[in-house]
């Protein structure tokens, strides 16, 4: 009869303190030994391959690489288009904008507990701040919602069909104090002024940058580059990093499932993701008690491999 | 002192015999193991162990000097460097580790918490590991905390666990997780040593049925380098009954 798969305690002999032969064994020099082979093998890596430091993407060097970009984005902030202004909890109330699954709204449960309003956070508090768009920030905030939208909605058009996105190229319309906020915000992002005016939003020694990196991922160059570096997520996403390293290769099971075309592409991708990783490590957590994962190891035989000498040595049943 | 200590009182005193007589020193500090454990599939738990004490010292250095550090010092690049490199090998033996330990159905024979401490250790350690990516203060750390968020505020978690707030992080990664990680890891290894080495699928109730068994003792198996060569000459067969 064959020993049990199960992990209860029994009689069986795995249950019992082995009775058979032994082998010296020095518990303290193995883990010396391999404490030394293992400091060893990391000098060696960290020698030759050291480790990945690719600058941070600011907002300066955003507007100082591609201003037409920043001036499409900025104006989408002004608009409430972007996706920071549309993102919904924990961020802002847009209605209909979480991930559920069926009637289950998870994404709904914290409220807005990172407030962020793009429009004001992004563009027109840090505006505030300095005189030289002072006139362009009044006429704004006296303007209805409305207006504010028409105004950027207009200028964002015409911005898409200018030539390359270039504001100097843009054909004359209605556009209200949108070209000089947007033109004035550039100018604040280039000198570097803008990236501590958003952060000194939530005081001047915050560690916390959800603002900054929200209006950069609104524009496509953050994205653009994340692309070219294989680092989005149809390209694997975060297990990845710069350069030639392994990253977070362990990541791999929940990366696999945004490649599958039926999930990546559904609108609750990241619950559905999240999800079947939760049940798959709930599964590896209880394999002890899954009737049939517990019993794979026997029915394809690897440990024949760990255990060669022992069973080689067994006499012919 | 002994696990059956007539005189043990009190709380502290029970709390030793249950211990001692749970894990005897011979246990916790064994100088034998059973003969099967011969095999290469058994360094992967120590190296993951070791390969834990280089992350643990290496992250010390880098947190003490704080996050910039290593973006302007070329032995923060260093230390750096070592970091990420023991965290790679960490996972790379533990993921062996417990790969191996499935194949063997290392659960078997009451041993399902140690299983199971090995399962929380490794998804804990995939926490802490993204938390430490979240701190490179870099592009990638940048471009991972835009990632992230999505999934994270997808199941209503982003509100408390901001991966775009440095403090928060930190905290996560060099307080909480690996508190969390070295306690499971601890308890791991202490179920591993009450539990002793799980024994071959099948095995025997000793090493009678073993060719050249009888009387003799067998010639050294291969084994890994954590065993002697020398194999002890325990009596065969004595605890049949």
């Amino acid at each position: 009869m064959s020993a049990p798969m199960g992990s209860r305690r029994g009689s069986d002999l795995a249950s019992r303190p082995w009775a058979g032969r032994t082998r010296r064994y020095d518990l303290f020099k193995e883990l010396a030994v391999g404490t030394a082979v293992v400091g060893a093998l990391v000098l060696v890596l960290s020698f030759a391959f050291g480790s990945p430091d690719d600058r941070a993407i600011t907002l300066q060097s955003w507007a100082q690489a591609a201003p037409a970009d920043f001036i499409a984005t900025s104006t989408a902030e002004l608009g409430g288009t972007s996706d920071s202004a549309t993102y919904g909890p924990p961020y802002n109330h847009t209605k209909d904008a979480t991930q559920t699954f069926g009637p289950i709204d998870l994404q709904s449960f914290s409220g807005v507990r990172l407030p962020v309003d793009a429009a004001r956070d992004f563009v027109i508090g840090p505006l505030s701040t300095t005189p030289s768009a002072r006139a362009a920030v009044a006429a704004w905030s006296s303007a209805d919602a409305a207006q504010r939208s028409s105004w950027a909605a207009a200028y964002a058009a015409a911005l898409a069909k200018a030539p390359s996105g270039d504001p100097a190229r843009v054909a004359a319309g209605s556009y209200g104090p949108v070209p000089a906020l947007t033109a004035s915000l550039l100018g604040m992002a280039k000198s570097g002024a803008l990236d501590g005016a958003i952060r000194n939003e939530r005081g001047s020694t915050s560690l916390d940058a959800t603002r900054t990196t929200l209006f950069l991922g609104d524009g496509a160059y953050f994205n653009d580059l994340a692309s070219r570096l294989h680092l989005s997520g149809d390209q694997w996403g975060v297990m990845n990093e710069t350069g030639n390293y392994p990253g977070q290769a362990w990541l791999w099971l929940f990366s696999l499932w945004y490649q599958v075309p039926l999930i990546g592409n559904a609108a609750n991708a990241d619950v559905l993701v999240i999800g079947i990783v939760g049940v798959l490590s709930l599964l590896l957590l209880l394999v002890p008690f899954i009737p049939g994962l517990r019993t794979l190891p026997r029915w394809i035989p690897l440990h024949r491999l760990v255990w060669r000498d022992y069973y080689s040595k067994r006499a012919p049943r | 002192m002994s696990a059956q200590e007539p005189d043990a009182t009190g709380w502290t005193g029970h709390a030793r015999r249950w211990l001692l007589k749970r894990l005897p020193p011979d246990k916790l500090l064994p100088d034998d193991q059973p003969s099967y454990v011969a095999s290469w599939i058994y360094v992967f738990g120590m190296g993951a162990i070791a390969s834990l004490v280089y992350i643990v010292a290496s992250g010390l250095v880098l947190s003490l000097n704080g996050p910039a550090w290593y973006h302007v010092s070329a032995l923060g690049r260093f230390v750096n460097s070592t970091h990420l490199w023991s965290v790679e090998l960490f996972f790379l033996t533990m993921v062996v580790h417990l790969w191996g330990k499935y194949w063997m159905a290392a659960w078997r024979g009451g041993r399902a918490l140690t299983w199971m401490t090995g399962v929380i250790a490794f998804l804990a350690s995939i926490g802490a590991a993204f938390t430490g990516y979240l701190l490179q203060t870099n592009l990638d750390s940048q471009w991972i905390a835009f990632e992230a968020k999505d999934a994270l505020n997808a199941v209503g978690v982003g509100a408390w666990f901001n991966v775009a707030d440095l403090g928060q992080i930190f905290t996560w990664h060099i307080v909480l997780l690996p508190l969390a990680v070295g306690a499971v890891v601890a308890l791991h290894v202490v179920l591993v040593r009450m539990h002793g080495v799980v024994p071959p699928i099948d095995a025997a109730e000793t090493d009678a049925q073993l060719s050249g068994a009888h009387g003799t003792v067998l010639p050294p198996a291969a084994a890994g380098p954590q065993e002697s060569d020398e194999a002890l000459p325990v009596p065969v067969g004595s605890a049949t009954s």
